[in-house]
């Protein structure tokens, strides 16, 4: 805590500044989140090199002369059982695992965050009932509520154009429902800071002073709950990574001919023991993955947040 | 406390109907029962009005949320001749029954109740037993080698998938051990059915699923404990409790034990009501006939009443046990008090 505030505009810029290297400071100490970092740019560089090398078709495209070969210099991670390089397949589908990780969250935190804050802010009988909504969302198992909403839109929509790329339907159902089954935590975490937030003096004063709701939120409550956000929103991340891999698992999840990770691995468990190629690759990508995110929003939230500071 | 208990019953019952409610929209959703039928389609267009109408699939979603909730007996169903509904309604314990196999929701739910417990309940003691175990030792043994070592093993375990786990699990115990002609570990079902149903068979066909559920879980709890452990040895009484010439196995297993034990019991009481749905994945791979695999079955069927009662069951179970969970806990630690 500095005794000392500077008080012109200018120089409030250079604590601001100075905070901000503190918090890398305190990010780059943290080994775990440097090595997730590092990890999970590799993974990124793995899946947007790869499809520069690989097309789309070439993932997709199955050649039944060489069905479920074992890895090789041709075929690094093999073929799966309709001839289809996995090599190829894991790049696609972490695209779109990783896609629907991020867009999911997306969805999630823009409904945790407007509920949270309304709830927080407003209070009264909209607060009773979306708290009474959430706390019904939660009381229900996450994997089985996921499998029916699943079982319910997941062949639904059809395949969308989208970059010049066929994605399946299905994609799109994924990334929501996974983001409306898991906003709940956020929700609650948002609405108790915006609570404290709310009784403390400067926001008093910024409404005292005639400030709109709608000013008072956008440029004084947000700005304040972010770092809890940011870090949610990682961890996150890879959540619903996971999640989406236990849906595909369970074969309701993205269909074909969109690969993802977790689909590769549902069909997989047929030649299971046969040609574990085809789950020892994406099932690996999906653990690295997970775990470079979560070490990342480890290392964020002790960079971000200093009360959490245990290592002094 | 009484009253707290009372406020918190009486705050579960709207909670109950908001779940409930939740769940019966988007059950409608799941596609018509009558299309699948497990297989066995009627034909006629007749038969199929007949079939909606014993179900009452005919009427508006509220109404056969009525109908779900209080039952139908004091509605005329049929006028033609004059035959009452028959189904008493959940809050009468009926939870209707099963489209594809035409037995009560819960003779077909209690059936498997058993056997996912022992799967789920016999993973819980293990790793309940184990994360302590790991978690102290480990918080014990602070920046030693075991403690690294363990540190970056249960990182990588809490980043696995259920199945994957399942899968690496198989093919080392059971498909590796096999072709190395050695005695494997079985990866189907409850217990061989040349042999029978006996205690070994059954224990012999546990190892396998109970690692799988368990491993995961124990890398994170045993972080946990890890951590609340090193909070409370660093804390004044822990120091005035050695400082007083207490013997160091004292001091640990007594109390410092206690306090870092403590949050365990939340936990494991948030997640006892998952044990019921929890091993869905593992029940799906390991071919055991529990609660997990009959929800994956009945949503390809679109049995949406065993659907539904499963589901209001283990949320039902979800809030009780958070109330319990918050009993207990004011019960085990004096500091807490609820007014």
């Amino acid at each position: 805590m500095s005794a000392v505030k500077p008080v012109t505009l200018s120089s409030e810029r250079g604590e601001h500044k100075a905070s901000e290297n503190r918090a890398l400071r305190r990010f780059l100490a943290h080994r775990g989140a440097v090595i997730g970092a590092i990890l999970l740019a590799l993974i990124l560089l793995y899946v947007t090199v790869g499809s520069l090398i690989f097309s789309e078709a070439d993932a997709n495209f199955a050649d039944s002369g060489r069905r479920l070969q074992p890895p090789s210099a041709e075929h690094p991670f093999g073929t799966d059982n309709i001839g289809r390089d996995v090599f190829a397949r894991t790049i696609y589908g972490g695209q779109i695992s990783l896609m629907i990780g991020l867009l999911a969250v997306t969805v999630s935190v823009s409904i945790g965050v407007t509920i949270g804050v309304v709830t927080g802010y407003y209070g009264g009988i909209v607060d009773s009932i979306l708290m009474r909504i959430t706390e019904a969302m939660l009381s229900i198992p996450t994997l089985l509520f996921l499998l029916l909403i699943a079982n319910v839109f997941g062949s639904k929509f059809p395949s969308v154009q989208l970059f010049g790329r066929t994605f399946s339907g299905s994609v799109i159902v994924i990334i929501l429902i996974i983001g409306f089954t898991s906003w709940m935590y956020l929700a609650r975490i948002v609405r108790s800071l915006v609570l404290s937030l709310k009784e403390t003096e400067y926001i008093i004063a910024a409404r005292a002073l005639g400030a709109h709701d709608v000013r008072i939120i956008a440029s004084h409550l947000l700005p304040n709950i972010l770092a809890p956000v940011i870090v949610t929103a990682t961890l996150g991340i890879a959540g619903a990574i996971l999640q989406e891999s236990y849906i595909s698992f369970l074969g309701v999840g993205v269909g074909p001919p969109t690969a993802t990770w977790g689909n590769i691995l549902d069909g997989a468990r047929q030649f299971f023991d046969r040609a574990p190629w085809l789950w020892v690759a994406p099932g690996t990508l999906i653990v690295l993955t997970v775990m470079s995110i979560n070490f990342l929003g480890d290392g964020l939230r002790d960079a971000l947040d200093p009360r959490s500071d245990k290592s002094a | 406390m009484a009253r707290y208990l009372l406020r918190r019953v009486l705050q579960a019952i709207p909670l109950l109907f908001i779940i409930s409610l939740l769940l019966f929209i988007i059950m409608q959703g799941t596609g018509d029962p009558l299309a699948t039928l497990g297989g066995r389609q009627p034909t006629r267009a007749a038969d199929r009005e007949r079939l909606a109408r014993q179900l009452g699939l005919d009427q508006p979603v509220l109404v056969q949320y009525v109908y779900w909730l209080i039952g139908n007996d004091w509605v005329l169903v049929d006028p033609e001749t004059g035959r009452y509904g028959t189904r008493k309604g959940v809050l009468r314990g009926d939870f209707g029954e099963s489209i594809t196999r035409r037995q009560p929701v819960t003779t077909v739910v209690g059936e498997r109740v058993g056997d996912t417990l022992l799967l789920t309940g016999t993973a819980e003691v293990i790793i309940i037993i184990t994360s302590l175990a790991l978690g102290m030792y480990s918080a014990l043994r602070k920046y030693t080698l075991f403690d690294q070592v363990f540190t970056a093993i249960s990182f990588v375990l809490y980043s696995f998938p259920v199945f994957l786990m399942a899968y690496v699990l198989i093919y080392i115990f059971s498909i590796g051990l096999r072709s190395a002609g050695l005695p494997y570990l079985p990866t189907s079902g409850i217990f061989d059915p040349t042999v029978g149903r006996t205690t070994g068979q059954v224990l012999w066909h546990l190892i396998l699923p109970v690692t799988t559920i368990s491993m995961i879980t124990i890398a994170a709890y045993s972080r946990y404990i890890r951590s609340t452990m090193l909070e409370v040895i660093n804390s004044d009484y822990i120091r005035t409790a050695r400082s007083k010439g207490l013997s160091e196995r004292r001091t640990v297993f007594v109390h410092a034990f206690k306090n870092a034990a403590l949050p365990l019991v939340t936990l494991v009481g948030l997640d006892v009501p998952f044990l019921l749905a929890g091993a869905a994945v593992t029940e799906t791979i390991f071919a055991w006939p529990g609660l997990g695999q009959l929800f994956i079955q009945q949503i390809e069927r679109k049995d949406y009443p065993v659907l539904m009662g499963l589901l209001m069951m283990i949320s039902l179970a979800v809030v009780v046990f958070q109330i319990v969970t918050d009993v207990v806990y004011t019960l085990l630690d004096p500091r807490i008090r609820y007014s």
